[in-house]
């Protein structure tokens, strides 16, 4: 009898990047939608094993900034460097082959699938088998499916969600939801793990285990986090550095100290007396 | 058989016993990943034997106390047994203690070790460590979050048990020595000290001795014929007198296997996957599943509604006979075997109880047609009495001989006895053997000749079943020397669903009276149904209607206390519905809903006043606090009535009390 499943701790993909070195890259990039000028010539790096967070108003360019990350838009300008890799234009699949995903401000999952459905749905970016044998679900299908199960529950125990295992998502709270989208992106076992607004529309007590769950995703797992976040305070206290855009420019860079003390960060936030 | 039981007088010799004859049969199950993961016997004591071995190689010895804190799992369960097996002393803590709670029993314990499930833990234990310099090894279980603390003084249980396994496997002689160790230890020493939840001062530790705690524990093993072959959940408080004995204590005993939940939230789901055949829940629980079950079928549709209804009333009519293997009429038979079919085996299946054959329950007075619910579905539930200091079991009701109101016959070799004031005072095997070191504390509740008082007042019914009414220092009698007990009559009164709060006056007095507080949901409803409006609940309160109705549950309360010879004299002969709710807030209740008789007696004393001074309305201004803590004043003319007595079955009960 088989008493603990083997203990394959989750991990990262080994990505052959030393903790500490960039991982990713983002030269001068400009991104434009027609006239509008969303991101204009914006250059940060994302080191392996930090939390870095992108930061600014309503407006500023944040969630473009991501979407360019995580190759949704391609920038007319500048070039973006992952694990080594200069590149341009790219589709997001790719994106997460390479081993990024994201989780979305608006909740994007299954409604209709249960909370297990969703994060194995996040897996099959892993699977190898063709679709004949998945039909078949025998043999090394089973083998595999069986796998990844064992992966998914980790994901679950990590995040303690075991009671809401086979609830259809739909029927979950907001703060649960939210939870649940992370399982669904730690499921691709990225190296780089993007978070568009993880706390948005949580009440005091799910920003505080989500802060939780975020710090053990990146302490335990080592896996590198580039996060958007309104909550000053949460970004404060989680991340590592802070990049400040403002109306699609980058108005600061640094520790989250020193950003809060910059003069220009301070004008964007509050406003200046004109 | 004889023999054996001499010897068998600690849980680590059950557990080489069941090792040898239970070898391959399931001990311990916990769902984990998501699959329920399981362990033999044998199993279980190689795991035992492991932590043991481990406990030794930082520092064990014999008569140290070992701290289990946190939910139920497998390796706190193993703890227990490991620390028995090497004459350590395991004391179980709540989890959910606040830390200087904690701090407080560690401490009075004299722990030095502590396991402990999480970094929760581990974080409440490491803020107060200074304090307790006793206390130098911390084993935790889960390891979580604990990757970056100072090792010093912190163990993984893995590491622990794998110190444990490399010295077996290095040195063969070590197994048998263990071994040695457990068949010499002796039935005399301490198998548990269990604090008491002290909700009434601070914890005691109650120290139950191994014989005594084996003893009561094959008592009752004997008494509901558990085996090998059942199955329980564990998922009641780890440091709770009621989840050691009925799980640990018994399991051990009968060789059966408990099952440990993947965690506090999957409780429903695990115990539907489990089906275990024994159960325990506190009335509560039992509420909560019944009320579950009333929603869900609010919003069922019209077939299945009806099929509901209609098979409910079958089994109100048949179960508890069927049950209790009473006569039924063939149609009867008919009726509620189609109704097992089609709604009572699903329900039970649905709830998780398909599989019970003894379910029980106690701790609070539970109503009648709620506990006549469960049974009526085919569930053998059944009421005990006990306490920490009886190491759980004082009464236990026997199969077909079970009633709502009463708790059953003492259990085997329990003897109890009513004191002159009516308090209920019992020996049995397994009682304690003294509060750790409050030797003062221990004689309070010791009789000279070796009885303890539970502190509950009750008395024997006709039946012979003993019958709990409240706690000793609440009952009192009336002029005329009845009893009076008043918990026991707002309990009777609190059972009717428009009832939501009562209390009761008659200490000193001549004769009973009440306060009633109306349920605003349940009167409300049948008022939109019977088109009374009503503004407020103090308008709905005095409602000539609503006195009616309630009147008429007066009326039932004073029948049935009319067939208790004991109680007979202390029925409602006046009573009120009062005009605004008790509340917390105001400090009528605690925070826990309990009444707070001294300060209601001052805060209404006017009224209480027009309860016997024969008025039939009563101005008052009360204050009362809003939520948002600003104060106002309720005036209202709150109208007493009165309520006939009925002739009991029997004489008062002064001649019986005397």
């Amino acid at each position: 009898m088989n008493h603990q499943p083997a203990t394959t701790q989750f991990a990262t993909q080994d990505d052959g990047i030393a903790k500490g070195d960039v991982l990713l890259k983002v030269d001068n990039v400009s991104l434009a939608f027609g006239g509008v000028k969303a991101i204009t010539n914006i250059s940060f790096d994302v080191r392996k094993g930090e939390i870095r967070a992108i930061i600014g108003p309503n407006g500023a360019g944040k969630t473009s900034m991501l979407n360019v990350i995580n190759g949704f838009y391609t920038p007319q300008e500048g070039t973006i460097t992952f694990r080594g890799n200069e590149r341009r234009a790219m589709k997001p699949h790719h994106a997460v082959r390479q081993g990024i995903a994201r989780t979305f401000q608006n909740v994007a999952l299954f409604k209709g699938m249960t909370t297990l459905e969703n994060i194995m749905a996040g897996r099959s970016v892993h699977m190898t088998r063709n679709i004949g044998w998945q039909m078949l679900w025998r043999g090394p299908a089973l083998a595999e499916e069986i796998e990844h199960r064992e992966k998914v529950e980790e994901i679950i125990d990590f995040l303690e969600i075991e009671h809401i295992r086979r609830t259809p998502v739909g029927k979950l709270p907001y703060g649960l939801q939210k939870r649940v989208e992370l399982g669904r992106a730690l499921a691709m076992e990225p190296s780089l793990l993007l978070l568009d607004e993880p706390m948005a529309g949580m009440n005091l007590e799910e920003k505080e285990d989500m802060s939780r769950f975020i710090i053990d995703v990146n302490q335990q797992r080592g896996t590198t986090i580039a996060l958007i976040e309104h909550d000053m305070g949460v970004v404060m206290d989680l991340s590592d550095r802070v990049v400040v855009l403002d109306y699609g420019k980058k108005i600061a860079d640094g520790t989250p100290d020193a950003v809060k003390s910059d003069q220009a960060v301070i004008d964007a936030y509050l406003g200046v007396a004109h | 058989m004889a023999q054996a039981a001499t010897s068998l007088d600690t849980f680590p010799k059950y557990l080489l016993l069941n090792a040898d004859r239970f070898r391959d049969r399931p001990a311990m199950r916990h769902k984990d990943y998501g699959i329920w993961q399981s362990w033999t016997w044998a199993q279980q004591m190689d795991e035992v034997r492991a932590f043991a071995i481990g406990l030794e190689t930082i520092g064990f010895s014999r008569g140290d106390k070992v701290a289990v804190v946190g939910a139920n799992r497998p390796r706190l369960y193993w703890t227990f047994a490991a620390v028995q097996s090497l004459g350590g002393v395991p004391v179980p803590v709540y989890g959910d203690a606040v830390a200087e709670e904690m701090a407080y029993v560690l401490d009075h314990a004299g722990v030095r070790f502590a396991v402990v499930q999480d970094q929760e833990q581990v974080d409440k234990i490491l803020s107060f460590r200074d304090q307790i310099p006793a206390l130098t090894e911390v084993i935790y279980d889960e390891a979580r979050g604990l990757r970056d603390y100072a090792r010093e003084g912190l163990h993984d249980f893995k590491e622990i048990q794998a110190a444990g396994r490399a010295l077996l496997s290095s040195d063969p002689e070590r197994a048998r020595l263990w071994e040695e160790g457990i068949r010499q230890g002796s039935g005399d020493e301490i198998s548990v000290m269990l604090y008491t939840s002290g909700t009434t001062g601070r914890s005691k530790g109650v120290m139950i001795k191994a014989s005594a705690a084996v003893n009561a524990a094959s008592d009752t093993v004997a008494f509901d014929s558990l085996t090998e072959k059942d199955s329980v959940l564990a998922y009641l408080p780890l440091a709770w007198v009621g989840d050691h004995y009925l799980n640990y204590a018994q399991g051990y005993v009968a060789g059966f296997c408990m099952n440990c939940p993947e965690s506090q939230q999957t409780v429903p789901q695990d115990l539907r996957e489990i089906a275990p055949t024994f159960y325990f829940a506190p009335p509560r629980v039992f509420e909560g599943l019944l009320t579950s079950v009333t929603i869900r079928m609010e919003d069922a549709g019209r077939l299945k509604k009806w099929i509901f209804r209609h098979f409910i009333e079958v089994a109100r009519k048949h179960g508890e006979a069927i049950l209790e293997k009473r006569p039924v009429p063939l149609s009867g038979r008919l009726s509620y075997a189609l109704g097992n079919l089609l709604l009572y085996g699903p329900l039970r299946n649905v709830l998780g109880l398909s599989n019970i054959r003894v379910a029980y329950t106690a701790g609070e007075a539970i109503g009648g047609d709620l506990f006549s619910f469960f049974r009526s579905l085919g569930i053998n539930l059944k009421q005990l009495y006990g306490q920490t200091e009886a190491f759980l079991y004082v009464t236990a009701q026997k199969d077909g001989a079970v009633r709502a109101d009463t708790v059953g016959p003492a259990t085997p070799n329990v003897d109890i006895r009513i004191s002159e004031d009516g308090e209920v005072l019992f020996r049995s095997p397994g009682q304690f053997s003294g509060y750790y070191k409050e030797d003062e504390k221990t004689a309070e509740v010791m009789t000279p000749d070796g009885f303890i008082k539970t502190g509950d007042a009750g008395f024997f019914d006709s039946d012979g079943q003993l019958k709990i009414i409240d706690r000793a220092k609440d009952v009192g009698r009336l002029r005329d020397g009845s009893l009076f007990a008043p918990k026991y009559i707002e309990n009777m009164l609190k059972f009717f669903p428009n009832i939501k709060e009562a209390v009761a006056f008659g200490n000193g007095r001549d004769f009973a009276t009440a306060f009633i507080n109306i349920d605003l949901q349940a009167v409300g409803d049948w008022a939109e149904r019977n088109n009374i409006a009503y503004a407020s609940y103090q308008e709905l309160a005095g409602h000539p209607d609503v006195y009616k109705m309630i009147a008429r549950n007066v009326d039932e309360t004073n029948r049935r206390l009319a067939k208790e010879p004991m109680m007979a004299g202390a029925q409602i002969r006046r009573f009120l519905i009062l005009h605004k709710e008790l509340d917390a807030d105001d400090g009528e209740l605690t925070r826990t809903q309990k009444v707070r008789r001294a300060f209601v007696d001052e805060r209404y004393h006017d009224l209480i006043g027009a309860l016997y001074d024969g008025s039939t309305e009563k101005y008052v201004e009360t204050e009362v606090t809003y939520e948002d803590g600003r104060k106002g004043k309720i005036r209202a003319t709150v109208k007493i009535e009165d309520a006939a007595v009925h002739e009991g079955a029997a004489q008062p009960a002064r001649e019986a009390a005397a």
